[in-house]
């Protein structure tokens, strides 16, 4: 209050200083002549820059710690190129596969699906792809972990018919021969691994041209056994897909025709007996790896999930699915996460309405004691604080349970019946009460704060002026404490809807949160996108309580002391 | 003291006492009577007693012994609600989350006053204090005295017979306490109202009362009119607190004729009125006000006792002259004298001579 | 994406360049990460304690299992594995390895043979469930219950924790599907070999909720291990499944009116994993560990301190007394053939696949 004049004397020196300035027709100058706003802004900047230098850590640390986790949260929620970044070639394809038809992929699809899961299982990101596939159906973390053993085999027939028509085609070597270029293999032909790095595989000059296929297969071969798996591949021998991808090119189109380079001779002969070599339906391959794969729910998901982001994990997180049809409800026996919502919601006001209850007496008291009692009563407020959250979780355990204290004092008592004790723990009941006792101290000390600067003349004042105690208390007093409870009930309510450690403990099956599960999906499931998805729902609910509190009661009018 | 009983008493305090800790009192024997439309101002250092004897009459602190009256009746066992009494607050206590108008409005809604006459009354009493055009601010939108009108009007919306005020204006600056201090006694004497105020300015206490009640140690020192409070205070306390005085110690030698012959400690003797001093032999404390110091010969009194000074500092004050002299050992001498075309200002280290009339020197208790 | 993979490639060339200044064959020191309690103290006793002393290794302690899953995944995409080798069940050890968090282990060069010569890969047999995961311990998921709260007939099998009315009283189940959902067909007169044929259609898992239904209001779910036994010391329930070496404790180490119903116990595994991602020479030494710490006597050792048993058919024949308590330790174990007459083993494959939908109507259906 004593600011008061103060801030009408500065409004008001400011209003002379308008005046001022309305009576000259341009700017201001300084005495340089310079225009004074600009020389006031240069005299400023010096002090910003010091000023942000200072709160630089600090913005820094906010920024990793805080913003940035949430940003990677939001983003995590929709994030799903997994499915398109492990099956590059099928996605494509399946692109203008009909969902909501009856037929399965073609042969085509198949067998880009025979490339894809070659390189995944390779990089191991076949399994990866399998465990995010079975959030959405069930079964297909087996079916890639299944597929990932059989799907080298696949490839090999065309191995073993071209090492059977000349044992030319066994090693890498002789690969290399005619796939690298001059200078890549004389500078390989001398390398250990104790020189250091190997050489970069280089292609020989017009191989593209004659080999298309194998060349690309052979690139990402080379790159591969040179960088993930640290391998000479001068030495080493191709996988089988190179040589599926060489009986495509020999088969199919070629220049081979004007080919006259090293293993020209091979590659002719191969040619020629390549037309009649036993081939691979892909599509039977991978029916006899397992049936599923002819299984058209495995399809839809796979298209359903072939994008780089997705709505799934929102959808899921509120009870929804993709289906062929666009969204739908899950069935009811998987519905949770809007009971949970709905439930997290009321028990968190429920919780903060009994902290109201309960912590303004108890700031009332404490505003009210003198300075030394005060504190004491302030340090029994906030021992709860120095306890361990499961150690005091756990005592209410102790307190609340059938053959417990309360429990058994009230039989004592002869109050309740030996076998008809209160329930008081693993339901709602518990939760509200150790959630309660817990978040008190998150009530109360804003309460205090606030209470503390109402001066008890407020309440004098009113009595000499006429009111009862009560009116007193309820017109003057209450009204000034309510940014009091405004900071308290936000505190309590944020805090109470991301609590899961009580609820976990004693919350039995009605008593646990959204937070539960969301843990749940974090640490136990990794189905961090619904996890996320969950987390950001939560943080919208919040935020938008936040803004409807805002325009009710105006945010200005919450004072944490 | 003042105790005159009269049965025209409007507020009465009849042997009060009052102790926080059942050890010490903090009001001795308070004895005190106000006639209807009185301003009395209760003028004290802090710790006198003066704020607790307010909060007893409005009801926020009991009595631990003794009766409080209000037109005749004893408020002792009334709560505070119930007194009608109104009242200013240091600190204004304006409910900050009301606006002006609401403010006043609160104790005319708590009696249950239609809306209608509410409006009305609220006002009217805004424009007693000139502030109608405030009615929608808050508190916090006002300054100081802006605030402390308002608190004044709040008082006396609800028309109350008696206004407790402590210390109102304490937090103002000197000009706005001025003004202030006008208003409210032209308030009050327009409104034929009873105030009770507290504060420890003695020129507020002089300038705003009917009659001040000096405190000091819990105990009324002399309640009296302002001009009889500085002219002829009762005790050495009041003379101290009431004003700036000289005093110097001494012994009386004799008293004859209504006139005191002091014999100072340092020897010289000195005439003065004896208040306090009833036989010669007892020690005492004479106090000369500074004003009615004279050191210009020509205008003192045939046979005048004089004393030596030497003139220590001149200070030039605007309208007076401060002289600071050193007299019979003690150096904090004081002599004011008005700024007149003819005043001669005294240089430092002059010798000088300086009288008085024997009725402006008081033999108080030592 | 691409922000995280830059991120994570400058965190993979900082710690690279900082791992450049070890020389030296293998790391001088260790995180192994384990469960805590009773279990971490008896791997330091027959594990770290004799490997330390043999290498001069420091072995750092690390109580994470619990949530091993997810934080190696976020070391991982962090690119800084601070982890050595990690004690995790089995179902985990599948899904690291899946999810490439876990390296593939061979166990035939990287474990040590039996000490009559028999290759590792034979000697643990079945239990090497995954790529890469080295078991340790067989322990199984069973029943304890309140000898004085029982009446005249204690329970002889697992369904008495339907039959609440010859056992009235509260029970204690895990907040999970997986055990309590073969439990529940088992009951519900499903032969035990169509249990997982059963439970992976829509109807087997409405009878198995159908079933464990009719005694929700009787349940009391837990979520750690130490639950059930503290609500059996409590009272609070007559009879609650938990791990095995928890009851064991409840009844011969602190004297507990409980006792044990090995009907239809359901065997799981637990092991260490090696982490992907760690440089040469800390790999080298985990491998080194691991080695030591699954061989045959090191298993014996530790079932000297609690009630599991060892993971290899080599170390049976030595497995001995408690090492405090002087009681014969064979008796006690899950793979007793006496405690073994009706067994589960908890079905890897079945489970990572129907974990997730299993698990969400589970949830849905305690919710309601």
């Amino acid at each position: 209050m004593s600011d008061a004049p103060t801030a009408q004397t500065a409004s008001s020196s400011a209003a002379e200083a308008r005046i001022a300035d309305a009576a000259y027709t341009g700017p201001m100058l300084a005495a340089d002549g310079t225009p004074l706003k600009k020389s006031l802004n240069r005299a400023l900047r010096l002090q910003k820059m010091r000023a942000l230098a200072l709160i630089a850590p600090l913005l820094i640390f906010v920024l990793v710690t805080f913003i940035a986790p949430i940003a990677d949260m939001l983003f995590r929620s929709v994030e799903n190129e997994i499915v398109s970044e492990t099956l590059p070639r099928t996605t494509t394809l399946l692109a203008n596969w009909d969902a909501k038809g009856t037929e399965i992929p073609d042969e085509a699809v198949f067998e880009a699906l025979y490339d894809d899961m070659f390189y995944a299982i390779e990089a191991k990101e076949h399994t990866k792809l399998g465990g995010r596939l079975n959030y959405e159906l069930t079964g297909m973390a087996s079916l890639f972990r299944k597929s990932g053993r059989k799907v080298e085999d696949m490839g090999e027939v065309y191995q073993d018919q071209f090492e059977g028509l000349d044992a030319f085609w066994k090693t890498g070597e002789n690969w290399n021969s005619f796939m690298g270029s001059d200078e890549w293999l004389a500078s390989m032909a001398g390398w250990t691994k104790a020189d250091g790095r190997q050489p970069k595989f280089k292609l020989r000059e017009g191989m593209a041209d004659v080999l298309p296929a194998t060349t690309a297969t052979y690139l990402k071969y080379a790159a591969f056994t040179q960088n993930e798996d640290q391998k000479n591949l001068y030495t080493t021998d191709p996988w089988a897909i190179v040589y599926s991808s060489l009986h495509k090119d020999l088969t199919g189109e070629n220049a081979l025709a004007d080919y006259a380079g090293p293993a020209a001779e091979q590659l002719k002969a191969g040619a020629a007996a390549a037309t009649s070599f036993e081939t691979v339906n892909f599509s039977e391959a991978f029916l006899d790896i397992d049936k599923k794969w002819h299984d058209l729910d495995v399809w839809t998901t796979i298209k359903a999930y072939s994008p780089k982001l997705t709505s799934g994990y929102f959808l899921n997180a509120i009870d929804m699915q993709k289906s062929v049809d666009g969204a739908e409800m899950r069935p009811e026996n998987q519905q949770i996460y809007g009971i949970l919502f709905y439930r997290t919601m009321k028990m968190s006001v429920i919780i903060t309405l009994s902290c109201i209850m309960l912590g303004y007496p108890v700031a009332w008291i404490l505003a009210n004691l003198p300075a030394r009692q005060a504190n004491l009563l302030l340090i029994l407020v906030l021992l709860p604080f120095w306890t361990s959250l499961l150690v005091r979780t756990s005592a209410w355990k102790v307190l609340l349970q059938d053959q417990g204290v309360i429990n058994d004092t009230l039989v004592w008592l002869g109050i309740v019946a030996t076998d008809d004790r209160l329930a008081l723990i693993n339901n709602q009941t518990g939760t509200i009460i150790a959630m309660t006792h817990i978040l008190l101290p998150f009530m109360i000390l804003p309460l205090y704060s606030v209470m503390q600067t109402i001066q008890p003349t407020y309440l004098r004042a009113a009595k000499s002026l006429g009111a009862t105690n009560w009116t007193a208390f309820w017109r003057v007093y209450f009204p000034q404490s309510v940014p009091g409870i405004g900071a308290g009930s936000i505190l309590v309510f944020i805090l109470a809807i991301g609590y899961y450690i009580t609820p976990a403990i004693v919350g039995g099956t009605e008593g646990t949160f959204i937070s539960n599960r969301i843990a749940y999906h974090i640490s136990s499931s990794l189905n961090w996108g619904l996890g996320a998805a969950l987390g950001a729902i939560l943080l919208a609910a919040v935020m938008l309580l936040y803004y409807a509190y805002d325009k009710i009661v105006g945010i200005d009018n919450v004072k944490l002391g | 003291m003042a105790d005159t009983k009269s049965t025209d008493a409007f507020v009465e305090f009849e042997r009060v006492q009052k102790s926080y800790d059942g050890e010490n009192l903090v009001v001795k024997d308070l004895n005190l009577s106000m006639p209807k439309g009185e301003f009395l101002t209760m003028l004290g250092p802090s710790g006198s007693g003066k704020t607790t004897c307010l909060m007893m009459l409005a009801g926020f602190e009991t009595a631990t012994h003794g009766d409080i009256r209000l037109s005749g009746t004893s408020i002792n066992n009334i709560p505070p609600h119930k007194r009608g009494i109104g009242m200013v607050f240091q600190n204004y206590a304006l409910f900050p989350h009301m606006t002006v108008a609401e403010n006043l409005s609160f104790p005319l809604e708590v009696r249950k006053i239609g809306k209608s006459e509410r409006e009305e009354k609220i006002m009217r009493t805004l424009g007693m204090v000139q502030m109608e055009d405030f009615a929608g601010r808050r508190p916090a939108q006002l300054s100081g005295g802006q605030q402390q009108r308002i608190a004044l009007a709040r008082a006396l919306v609800f028309e109350p017979e008696l206004v407790l005020m402590d210390e109102p204006l304490g937090a103002l600056d000197k000009q706005l306490r001025e003004t202030l201090q006008f208003e409210i006694t032209r308030l009050a004497h327009d409104l034929g109202i009873t105030v009770v105020y507290v504060t420890h300015d003695q020129t507020e206490a002089l300038t705003m009362s009917d009659r001040v009640a000096v405190f000091d140690d819990g105990r009324i020192q002399q309640l009296a009119p302002p001009d009889q409070l500085y002219e002829s205070p009762e005790n050495s306390f009041v003379a101290q607190f009431i004003g700036e005085n000289n005093t110097l110690d001494g012994v009386v030698k004799e008293i004859k004729g209504g006139v005191a012959m002091v014999q100072l400690d340092s020897g010289e003797l000195i005439q003065a009125k004896p208040i306090n001093v009833t036989k010669a032999g007892e020690r005492t404390r004479v106090s000369i006000r500074p004003e009615r110091v004279e050191f210009d010969k020509s205008r003192m009194q045939d046979g005048a006792f004089t004393l030596k000074a030497e003139v220590l500092e001149f200070i030039y004050m605007g309208d007076i002259f401060r002289t600071r002299l050193r007299v019979a050992g003690r150096d904090d001498f004081i002599v004011k004298t008005r700024n007149a075309p003819d005043q001669i200002r005294l240089t430092p280290g002059t010798q000088i001579e300086i009288g008085w009339l024997p009725e402006d020197c008081r033999a108080l208790d030592a | 994406m691409n922000l995280t993979k830059t991120l994570m490639a400058s965190t993979a060339l900082t710690v690279a360049a900082g791992m450049a200044h070890s020389d030296g064959h293998m790391a001088s020191e260790m995180t192994i990460v384990s469960w805590g309690g009773a279990y971490s103290a008896s791997q330091q006793n027959a594990y770290h304690t004799p490997y330390s002393e043999m290498t001069g290794v420091k072995i750092i302690n690390d109580e994470s299992s619990a949530e091993a899953v997810s934080k190696l995944r976020a070391m991982n995409e962090a690119g800084n594995v601070t982890w050595d080798v990690v004690d995790v069940v089995a179902s985990d050890a599948l899904r690291l390895c899946d999810e490439g968090l876990a390296m593939e282990i061979d166990p035939d060069t990287q474990l040590a043979d039996a000490p009559d010569g028999t290759k590792a890969s034979e000697d643990f047999g079945d239990l090497l469930v995954g790529d890469c995961f080295i078991p340790q311990i067989v322990y199984s998921t069973t029943v304890g219950y309140r000898t004085d709260l029982v009446g005249d007939t204690p329970p002889t099998d697992i369904c008495a924790i339907f039959d609440t009315d010859a056992y009235p009283g509260k029970r204690s189940l895990e907040k999970r599907p997986i055990g309590n959902m073969e439990w529940a067909l088992l009951c519900d007169g499903v032969e035990k070999d169509a249990i997982y044929d059963a439970l992976a259609t829509e109807e087997g898992q409405q009878k198995a909720l159908d079933k464990l239904a009719t005694i929700k209001d009787d349940v009391v779910w837990w979520s750690a291990g130490a639950d059930t036994p503290q609500l059996l010391a409590d009272g609070e329930v007559v009879m609650g499944s938990t791990y095995n070496g928890r009851l064991f404790s409840l009844i011969v180490e602190q004297n507990q009116p409980v006792a044990m119903l090995w009907d239809a116990q359901m065997f799981d595994l637990d092991g260490w994993i090696i982490p992907t991602g760690l440089s040469p020479e800390r790999q080298a030494r985990a491998l080194d560990y691991v080695m030591f710490a699954t061989d045959t006597q090191r298993l014996a050792d530790q079932s000297k301190y609690i009630a599991y048993g060892p993971a290899r058919k080599s170390s049976a024949p030595l497995v001995g007394k408690h090492a405090e308590l002087g009681i014969e330790m064979a008796e006690h174990m899950p793979t007793d053939p006496e405690n073994a007459k009706n067994t589960f083993l908890y079905n890897y494959e079945f489970w990572a696949d129907y974990r997730d939908d299993i698990d969400a109507k589970f949830q849905a259906w305690l919710v309601k």
